[in-house]
């Protein structure tokens, strides 16, 4: 058993994790805050890596994570448009959103379906010459990644705690008190969404640069993938967002090195997701049977028969 | 302080459904003016509060709040200067947030700069927070990081007026926010509201299906039927009056009496 924890597989999953963290921080406000499913995470995910492959192809690694973060803050502009100001269901302004993406993203490529990083600079190869320390060499990757993700969780936890925090997540836990005080939801709800698209774009960069490369089929299941994330996150290690994407990334790895072929990983975080979202309802279910099946006078006392 | 200048609204027009919830309704309430409405299910009294906070617009009629035509502004921009409290005290507050933070909403929405997007509530106000919990005896100011889902309905609504009369409104709305409570703790709630709308002397509307408290509570009572406003009782006529008047009056002007699955005559 012990050949399956290995040191290079608890470091992958942790550099991986770190970055798809990023989404699951995005589906943290879309999602849990905001009370939306955004599907257009998917599109925005491989519009943030093919904005930042093309940015970094051109010679500007670090320019590259701006200018997707910027693409992203488009995206999420025009999903909250859709949403808030044309009356289309938010499910259905995610999909319309993720469909174009799928056009936008091939443009953005120069319409081939993949780009190599081979040969430039990235953030990576940079910062990897800084140090020549035999400790560094094989864990910079950790170290800048993890740096980017507890930055902006720190921004993200000040942010929320600012007026405008404070009513974006106001919007999604009870509309009438957002109506009856001054907040305008088509206002925070499209701040909302463009702070969410931007980490999901700046997730697709930052990726782009870790493994030199973009396809137009990336970010397929993105979605489910950042909401395993979050639920795993969430429901096993209280609200470690972070935690739990490198706990996903660590489950896949070891999934991979179990000789699980790569092409069921998407089943395997479907499962996951679905598992966990019913967790919560299949577990009141399965204690309603337990008190069910008890002997009256027993577990009839504080159950159906109060009235 | 507030004047609704022949205001009517049809849901639905055109089609079976129709229904003319308000009637060419007119009130003018002074400063300091604390008014109740009584009157039967459907009468309107509910789509008078939301004409006057903007959830629809009227079809004719102007409504005008401190000498501003506000009749086609926006809902969430009326709201910073009118306070709306609902019946079911799990409207009014954010349950996922905590007192705190549902507290410095609730004081962050006066301030109107561009820059107030980015303010955050310092030490100073949180212990102006906790001195205005105190004042609710209700134990709340030890308990300002919990979530105010786990609060009891009305230390819910308490709070709930808290916010809404922190920054002073130039009216208040008060939509039977007592009912939904236990006695004990409405008659709490409404003892708080008295107070804090006599120290500010807060223009303030209240519905209520409780016929004593109609006539003892503010300087006004206003009965309405039909999407029209058919009584205004105040001054010494209303020092006088009786429940058994105020229905008696009632049938004189409806034609029919009152419903009373839901009025309180005690």
């Amino acid at each position: 058993m012990s050949s399956i924890f290995t040191l290079s597989i608890l470091q992958s999953a942790l550099e991986l994790g770190c970055i798809y963290a990023l989404v699951a921080l995005a589906l943290f406000i879309s999602f849990s805050i905001l009370n939306i499913a955004d599907l257009s995470t998917d599109g925005c995910f491989t519009l943030g890596c093919a904005v930042g492959a093309i940015v970094t192809m051109a010679g500007h690694p670090f320019l590259a994570f701006p200018a997707a973060m910027a693409a992203g803050v488009c995206s999420g502009f025009v999903t909250a448009f859709l949403q808030t100001r044309m009356g289309v269901p938010s499910i259905l302004a995610g999909i319309i959103v993720n469909t174009g993406l799928y056009t936008v993203n091939i443009a953005v490529m120069g319409f081939s379906s993949n780009v190599n990083l081979f040969g430039c600079d990235t953030m990576f190869s940079l910062a990897k010459d800084v140090s020549d320390a035999a400790w560094y060499g094989s864990w910079h990757k950790i170290v800048i990644v993890a740096a980017i993700v507890l930055i902006i969780g720190v921004i993200l936890s000040w942010f929320l705690n600012t007026r405008l925090g404070l009513s974006i997540r106001a919007t999604g836990d009870n509309e009438y008190m957002v109506r009856a005080s001054s907040i305008n939801p088509v206002f925070t709800v499209t701040v909302g969404l463009c702070v969410a698209n931007s980490l999901t774009a700046l997730s697709g960069a930052i990726l782009a640069q870790y493994q030199k490369s973009c396809d137009i089929n990336l970010g397929q299941g993105m979605v489910t993938i950042a909401l395993a994330s979050l639920i795993i996150g969430e429901t096993l290690i209280g609200k470690g967002v972070i935690l739990g994407s490198c706990l996903y990334r660590f489950i896949v790895a070891v999934a991979l090195r179990m000789s699980v072929p790569a092409e069921c990983l998407k089943l395997v975080s479907a499962l996951i997701v679905a598992f966990a979202i019913s967790f919560p309802y299949l577990k009141g279910k399965a204690s309603f049977y337990r008190a069910r099946r008890m002997p009256a006078g027993i577990g009839g006392e504080d159950g159906e028969d109060a009235c | 302080m507030l004047t609704l200048k022949s205001i009517s609204k049809t849901f639905n027009p055109g089609t079976v459904n129709e229904k003319k919830a308000l009637d060419r309704v007119s009130l003018e309430l002074a400063d300091g003016d604390f008014a109740t409405i009584v009157g039967s299910n459907g009468a309107g009294k509910s789509t008078l509060f939301n004409a006057i906070t903007g959830a629809f617009y009227v079809d004719e009629g102007r409504v005008i709040l401190g000498g501003e035509d506000i009749t086609y502004v926006k809902e969430h921009v009326r709201s910073k200067v009118i306070g709306h409290l609902f019946q079911d005290p799990l409207k009014g507050t954010a349950p996922h947030m905590t007192i705190e933070e549902n507290m410095a909403l609730a004081y962050l929405r006066a301030s109107t700069a561009a820059h107030a997007y980015f303010s955050r509530i310092n030490g100073r106000e949180k212990q102006r927070f906790r001195e205005q919990l105190a004042l609710l005896d209700m134990g709340l100011e030890d308990r300002m990081k919990q979530p105010v889902g786990l609060l009891s309905g009305g230390q819910r609504q308490a709070l709930t007026l808290l916010m809404a009369t922190m920054v002073t409104p130039k009216i208040l709305l008060l939509d039977e926010h007592t009912a939904a409570l236990d006695p004990a703790t409405a008659q709490k709630v409404l003892a708080l509201t008295q107070r804090i709308v006599a120290e500010r002397k807060i223009t303030c509307l209240m519905v209520t299906h409780n016929m004593h408290q109609a006539l003892e509570l503010g300087n006004r009572t206003l009965m309405m039927d039909g999407g029209r406003i058919v009584l205004d009782i105040q001054g010494d006529d209303r020092k006088i009056m009786t429940v058994d008047d105020l229905l008696q009056k009632f049938k004189d002007q409806a034609g029919r009496q009152l419903d009373v699955d839901r009025i309180l005559l005690s």
